[in-house]
């Protein structure tokens, strides 16, 4: 549709570029100023037609994959102005994926929290609805620029909005617990935030300019590039709660109400995430090293089992989802290891890109799914304890079922997104040769599956006929519509896998699902077995007394304990990692870590 | 002493102190103003940076200025943010610390309101 326009200007459609972001801030704005039941109205009118605008892009976007950032791309300058003095706006094929997946969410959360956030015709708005359809844009707003952003600064005010929009979320109801961990979200955040900009300015001090295209072209290995980059990626990192800087993440995950938990789990970390990509793959391909490229993936190893086995012990169904975000992010991490090439001592831009950006895509999706089901369980029940979860597969079947497609589609069964993922990753392993990162990422998929049993086998199992009548006087109804967003978005993650997507990630023509039966059959079935084999040693069952299945769990007796202890240790590390001071040196200690490993890994 | 190299040693300065109070004071208004004067720290920097690089024959270049307005800004966005939530954290609960209850216990969160 485009054609690059030679030379620097702005490309044909490169306007658009510039609706994608505006669209979002004036409905914020709008919103804003009209107040009532229009706030809700024009946030809700904002969403078709943003995702129009987005599906625009990703058709406009020139199919170019192996090529520089500046052939391929939509760009827009901004008055006219070229870099270095002006600003670009970018639309590669990463970003026209991302802009995509973002709208898909964005507008499923709208329509699941017209259920939550309604504000009645003609009454005063409360302050937690109008809050919300003020947010939800801003939200939107932040990540579409940080998408499309073509210089390091608007990525850090970006970046800024994105955070600002989402700490409110996250104390949308105004309790005391959520209030402190927004605070806490919010603190933390700012350190990264100040790291990130102390990075720019030494970027800037050593070549004058922070143009992402301009910059690819004069980063060299010199000291002032190596500590911005640490200083960079250790402060992006802290947004991201990439363990052990999560300390964060799950009080404000689990905290927020279903809506807000949705687009915080799935969209806000990955605009972080996405600034890391940039920073490591475009500012400064030549930059990392084996040993930096090495811990990034090693931490996102560490962050897999802590947040799975953590997963497993929760008593409460939303902070075992908040914790299984902290295993997925770990699993995004695990890309940089994989894409690095020795020979050439620069990062690639190949399948293993792909398959972590897919995998980015298939978690938004999937996990906006799981936490609006399990607002919807939580209503119905009238509490997520997922020991007395049972009947809920009655109460509310389709968010239930929403549950368990978006869990198949994260564990990695085809024919989701996750698992072409998975497919890509291996693949990059295999070729290579670092065969740990395949056990990483098999180990990733089994996880997945034992939460995902763990929670199905309670919410699928019949009503406990001696507490029925207890829940019965607390559960709520739950209407249709928010419940079909739910399955919507559980459905568009496991269809991601069927789509071919060369022409915007880059991998080979036609890498899609094309596996024989007996292969697919077997990739399906081995997540699940090794997750029960996971789930019934680790998780947090009660064992059941008397009959056959009592004796079957008394022969497990000495394996069972060494899983609960292996769990409760592992737990015990995680409450510590989460302590402030320990956070705050974790990441002092990882700046210069950082530092260290790009300057001595040459 | 060059006046480039003072005023990078006093940003470093300022920047330690406030990254030391960010993270070891546990109380949540000193590590808000730990943040500032880190954010400060870091501004004074950018501040260097444009003097050193006054590449375009200017005295001095006037890039980085406009970013430290902008910095700015955000940065006192984000302060009347923090301290609007402490305040509210205080006026609900009738207490200020960060680590307390379900959120300093970790993972294994029983309470339930």
């Amino acid at each position: 549709m485009a054609v690059p326009v030679s030379g620097p200007g702005s490309t044909e459609g490169g306007a658009l570029l510039v609706l994608a972001i505006v669209i979002p801030v004036a409905a914020a704005l709008l919103g804003f100023a009209a107040g009532g039941r229009r706030t809700e109205r024009i946030a809700l009118g904002a969403l078709p037609i943003g995702l129009t605008v987005a599906v625009l892009i990703a058709a406009a976007v020139p199919p170019a994959s192996a090529v520089p950032l500046t052939d391929g791309v939509l760009t827009y300058l901004l008055g006219g102005w070229a870099p270095p003095l002006g600003v670009a706006l970018r639309a590669d094929g990463l970003s026209a994926v991302m802009l995509v997946i973002a709208a898909v969410v964005v507008c499923a959360v709208g329509v699941f929290a017209r259920a939550d956030f309604a504000i009645a015709d003609g009454a005063a708005e409360t302050r937690a609805p109008f809050a919300f359809w003020i947010l939800l844009p801003m939200i939107w707003a932040g990540l579409n620029t940080v998408f499309l952003a073509g210089d390091l600064f608007t990525l850090y005010v970006a970046l800024e909005i994105l955070t600002f929009a989402a700490v409110p979320l996250v104390c949308l109801d105004g309790r005391g617990e959520t209030l402190q961990a927004a605070l806490r979200y919010l603190l933390f955040a700012l350190l990264g935030s100040v790291l990130y900009l102390a990075g720019t300015v030494l970027l800037y001090g050593a070549y004058g300019t922070l143009d992402i295209v301009l910059l690819s072209q004069r980063v060299a290995v010199a000291p002032a590039p190596l500590v911005a980059g640490a200083l960079m990626t250790v402060g992006l990192l802290a947004k991201t709660a990439l363990v052990p800087l999560h300390l964060w993440l799950p009080p404000a995950h689990a905290g927020a109400p279903p809506a807000g938990s949705a687009l915080l789990s799935a969209l806000v970390v990955k605009g972080s995430f996405f600034i890391v990509v940039r920073l490591w793959f475009d500012v400064m391909p030549g930059l990392p090293s084996v040993a930096a490229t090495q811990m990034l993936s090693t931490l996102g190893a560490a962050a897999i089992v802590l947040g799975s086995v953590v997963a497993l012990r929760q008593e409460r169904l939303k902070l075992l989802i908040a914790y299984s975000t902290l295993a997925q992010i770990g699993y995004l991490f695990l890309l940089f290891g994989l894409a690095f090439d020795v020979d050439s001592a620069a990062m690639q831009k190949g399948d293993a890109l792909a398959g972590g950006m897919l995998q980015a895509m298939s978690h938004a999706t999937a996990k906006a799914a799981m936490f609006m089901a399990a607002g919807s369980i939580y209503v119905a029940m009238g509490h997520d304890r997922i020991a007395a979860l049972a009947g809920a597969g009655r109460r509310v079947p389709v968010a239930v079922l929403a549950f368990a497609l978006g869990g198949v589609a994260l564990a990695g069964l085809p024919p989701g997104g996750a698992y072409l993922a998975k497919e890509l990753l291996l693949g990059a392993a295999a070729r290579t040769g670092q065969w740990w990162w395949a056990v990483v990422i098999q180990a990733g998929g089994a996880f997945t599956g034992a939460y995902l049993l763990l929670v199905l086998a309670r919410v699928l199992a019949p009503p406990d006929r001696a507490a029925a009548g207890d829940v019965d006087t607390h559960h709520g109804r739950v209407a249709w519509y928010p419940q079909a967003a739910a399955l919507v978005l559980a459905m568009v993650s496991l269809s991601l896998g069927l789509v071919d997507w060369s022409a915007w990630l880059p991998i080979p023509p036609g890498a899609r699902l094309a596996a024989s039966v007996v292969d697919t059959l077997a990739a399906a079935v081995w997540p699940v077995l090794a997750g029960g084999v996971l789930a019934v040693l680790i998780g947090r069952w009660t064992t059941p007394s008397g009959g056959r299945l009592a004796r079957a769990v008394a022969t497990l007796g000495p394996l069972r304990r060494g899983g609960i202890a292996l769990g409760e240790n592992v737990c015990r590390g995680d409450a510590f990692l989460r302590r402030w001071p320990m956070a705050g040196v974790s990441l002092l200690a990882l700046a210069v870590a950082f530092g260290a490993a790009l300057w001595t890994g040459r | 002493m060059s006046e480039v190299l003072v005023f990078g040693l006093c940003a470093a300065v300022v920047a330690g102190l406030g990254l030391y109070g960010a993270i070891v004071d546990p109380r949540p208004l000193r590590k808000i103003l730990g943040f500032n004067l880190l954010g400060s720290g870091v501004f004074l920097f950018f501040g260097v940076v444009a003097r050193r690089g006054a590449a375009a024959g200017f005295p001095g270049d006037p890039v980085p200025q406009a970013l430290v307005i902008t910095g700015i800004v955000v940065a006192f966005s984000a302060t009347a943010l923090a301290v609007t939530l402490l305040l509210r954290f205080f006026e609900t609960t009738g207490s200020s610390s960060l680590r307390d209850g379900a959120a300093a216990d970790g993972a294994r969160d029983t309470a339930e309101s």
